[in-house]
């Protein structure tokens, strides 16, 4: 009530201009200053709000659990740090990194590089260029799971169409789940196929940016086409490069659908763990054996490593271009 | 405004205080009074209750049931939600969380033997089914049915569904291809032993190259344990106070010996259980043989499909008797309704409930008057030739022996259980596959 009735006399009775500098009365300064400084903190804080429920609140919770031996229903003891170095010495945590960074370069390279060479492509005068550029997104609206349950049917190692395919060169029929590099492989072109388009598209509204005068002048200095990709196009694009390759390395150290999918929904990865990435450790270690403070603990490592790579590639990736 | 609130609080505790003195008044006279006013005013209002379940193709098959309690207790209203197909690694944490959580798990829940020991030892989570009045039942069921719902604090807390029993499943068309007797009680006399079940996989082999004779490593090593550990007083990974005895316990080694000659002769399909490929080589005959527990046949006519109905037919076990699997019901302690959800839960193990699973989905009841209902004792199924399923696993079940499940059998269970896929299928090494099945294990029991 009282709100809208000094609202409403400000409106009425305060001229604009001279009067403007006037300390109002006690209660009228408190609704003006809530409404030049505090309305834009108010307007942006649901943000923040679900940031801290859904973000902070869970990361600091598995902080804390992650200094337990903390079973699902069952006891939960204060252990300080011993999770992590338990964790550190556990060989299948190891090889769940490596699976991760292992599938992570095979997938993420030939994906980035092909998304640019595609985004190029696109940018050119092709007849129907709407539709050519349509379709490269199209794996992005398919689901995940969609997508791995058909890429696992053509990996199937009795029934599978690649298999079937390669027999007609006289190739044994291989169990994709069985070794490293045959599921390593299967799982990049799953995520390739849905990640390509998705970078090349980025690639290409970034590069409708760059003027074309810079392109009408290197082509009359004599500059061939593949000079310009290389001395104008990729050093403009760096940002978007880091952009993705940073998303890219997020999503790659957190792969888990495609490979879980692959392994017949199993966390193990395989019989000998051949792909199971850390996301697919971490949910083995907490919901399957029900260490919920192993589990936090290997997922705050997880985090480390994220941050550690992501760096590493942004000081990789600002160096593309500088020396030519 | 003032006036308002302290109404509304007046009115709070004035509310509060007749809900204690109800709860009180409850507490006290439920024993007593139980049947007959407990009976009338539950269904005052109606409510209803959440059965959540487990398992592929018809899983616990209570569709019928659960329609027929529906019908007849229109304020008792059941929801069967059969949430997944996985139970160690999907359903089992599910369930844990939800009773760690206080919420979610629903008013009843089934639960598979191989983690009834991990709920036995968490008498909190539970609701006493003692208390309302299911002691009674004891004499339905089998003892080591009984006794294994029954938790640490010697309280009743689940009683048993289905039984596992143990059969063997076989596919009539690659048998006549083979040349082999398709008759069931031939094929039953094919295999006393199952050194003979080896040697006739040899002679299938020999005709049949394109298939395997058995689907993989699980179902023959559940099958060949499920006997041993009855020769070896009931144990199977831990002993009675918990301890782990993977690499002690001889029909753990004779089971694994078994797989290993199996899968070195080469007669398995080197298929995963539950696996997309399992699935499509049971609709395409990619095997002709495998473990049956009884609730298997489910599985099989859901996997399998209507196309290929009467080419599955069931015999007799290499070994006489065995058990897998087999499941029981219970009522979480944060049910609403746990009086209600015990009435339902006491209908579906009862008779009725029983025999209206095993028109279903062939599972076979556990509950000894179910067992001698004649639409057990006398049944046939259909998709299985017409194969007299009532007396195949009623006689393994006769000579059924207690087994019993330590609180990490799942884990265990699992974490073996992918060593010998994976020396089934190559990735392991059959000479390395035993250390590992050992350390495996340990590393499970953690």
């Amino acid at each position: 009530m009282s709100l809208s009735v000094d609202a409403g006399s400000r409106t009425r009775t305060v001229p604009p201009g001279p009067r403007r500098h006037a300390r109002p009365p006690g209660g009228r300064r408190f609704w003006s200053w809530l409404d030049l400084r505090a309305t834009p903190y108010l307007f942006v804080s649901p943000y923040f709000i679900l940031f801290a429920i859904f973000g902070i609140f869970p990361l600091i919770f598995t902080a804390w659990v992650s200094l337990h031996d903390w079973q699902l229903a069952g006891d939960k003891t204060f252990i300080g740090l011993e999770n992590y170095t338990e964790l550190l010495a556990d060989d299948k945590f190891w090889n769940s990194v490596l699976n991760t960074v292992g599938i992570f370069l095979i997938a993420t390279v030939p994906q980035l590089v092909l998304a640019l060479l595609l985004a190029n492509a696109l940018n050119k005068k092709l007849r129907g260029r709407l539709v050519l550029r349509l379709s490269v997104l199209a794996p992005l609206i398919t689901s995940v799971v969609a997508v791995a349950v058909v890429f696992t049917q053509l990996y199937g190692r009795d029934y599978g169409i690649v298999n079937w395919v390669l027999g007609w060169f006289g190739v044994d029929p291989i169990h994709w789940q069985n070794q490293k590099w045959s599921s390593w492989i299967a799982i990049a072109t799953m995520v390739d196929w849905r990640w390509t388009g998705y970078n090349a598209i980025i690639y290409l509204a970034a590069m409708q940016t760059i003027p074309k005068d810079l392109y009408e002048a290197a082509a009359i200095d004599g500059a061939s086409p593949r000079r310009q990709f290389w001395g104008i196009t990729v050093p403009l694009l760096k940002p978007t490069i880091i952009f993705t390759v940073i998303v890219s390395t997020i999503g790659g150290f957190t792969l888990f659908a495609e490979p879980v999918m692959f392994g017949a929904g199993l966390m193990t990865g395989g019989t000998t763990g051949q792909f199971q990435t850390v996301a697919m450790f971490i949910v083995k270690e907490g919901f399957r054996d029900f260490q919920y403070g192993y589990a936090a603990a290997a997922a705050w490592i997880l985090f480390l490593l994220i941050m550690i790579t992501a760096l590493i590639n942004f000081a990789i990736v600002r160096g593309i271009g500088r020396s030519r | 405004m003032m006036n308002n609130t302290r109404r509304g609080v007046l009115a709070a505790v004035a509310a509060g205080t007749l809900a204690f003195t109800a709860a009180a008044c409850g507490g006290d006279e439920a024993p007593a009074a139980a049947p007959s006013a407990g009976g009338s005013a539950a269904p005052a209002e109606k409510i209803e209750l959440t059965l959540n379940t487990f398992g592929g193709g018809e899983n616990f098959a209570y569709d019928d049931a659960v329609a027929q309690w529906n019908a007849a207790h229109p304020n008792i209203q059941v929801k069967y939600v059969n949430l997944t197909d996985r139970f160690e690694d999907t359903y089992l944490p599910q369930v844990l969380q939800w009773l760690e959580a206080g919420s979610g798990a629903g008013d009843i829940i089934g639960m598979d033997e191989g983690a009834m020991g991990l709920m036995a030892a968490r008498p909190q989570y539970f609701a006493d089914l003692g208390q309302y009045g299911l002691d009674s039942r004891k004499a339905d069921f089998p003892a080591y049915k009984w006794d294994t719902g029954v938790n640490t604090e010697g309280k009743l807390f689940a009683l048993g569904t289905d039984i596992g029993g143990m059969a063997m499943c076989y596919r009539t068309d690659l048998f006549e291809k083979a040349g082999l007797p398709t008759n069931r009680d031939e094929v039953s006399k094919l295999w006393p032993t199952w050194n003979d079940y080896l040697e006739v996989g040899k002679k299938f082999k020999a005709k049949v190259p394109d298939a395997g004779f058995v689907d993989g490593a699980n179902t023959v090593y559940e099958s060949v344990l499920a006997q041993e550990a009855g020769k070896n007083g009931g144990q199977i990974y831990f002993d009675k106070s918990q301890q782990l005895i993977v690499d002690k316990n001889p029909g753990v080694k004779a089971a694994f010996d078994y797989v290993q000659s199996l899968s070195t002769a080469g007669l398995t399909a080197k298929l995963r259980s539950w696996s997309e490929e399992w699935n499509t080589a049971m609709q395409k005959g990619g095997f002709a043989t495998m473990g049956c527990p009884s609730w298997m046949l489910g599985v099989i006519s859901g996997t399998s499909g209507e196309g290929n109905a009467k080419k599955w037919d069931v015999a007799a076990v290499p070994g006489g008797s065995g058990n897998w699997g087999g499941s029981w019901l219970m009522v979480p302690a944060q049910s609403k309704h746990p009086k209600e959800a015990a009435e339902v839960l006491n209908f579906l193990t009862g008779k009725e409930g029983q025999v209206a699973a095993f028109k279903e989905g062939g599972n076979f009841p556990s509950s000894i008057p179910a067992q001698q209902d004649p639409a057990v004792a006398e049944a046939k199924n259909a998709y299985f030739n017409d194969a007299p399923s009532g007396p195949i696993f009623a006689a393994s079940v006769a000579q059924l022996s207690p087994v019993f499940f330590g609180e990490k059998h799942a884990q265990v269970k699992a974490a073996v259980g992918e060593v010998l896929v994976g020396a089934d299928q190559g990735s392991v090494k059959w000479d390395e596959a035993w250390t590992r099945f050992v350390e495996e294990g340990v590393k499970a029991a953690g």
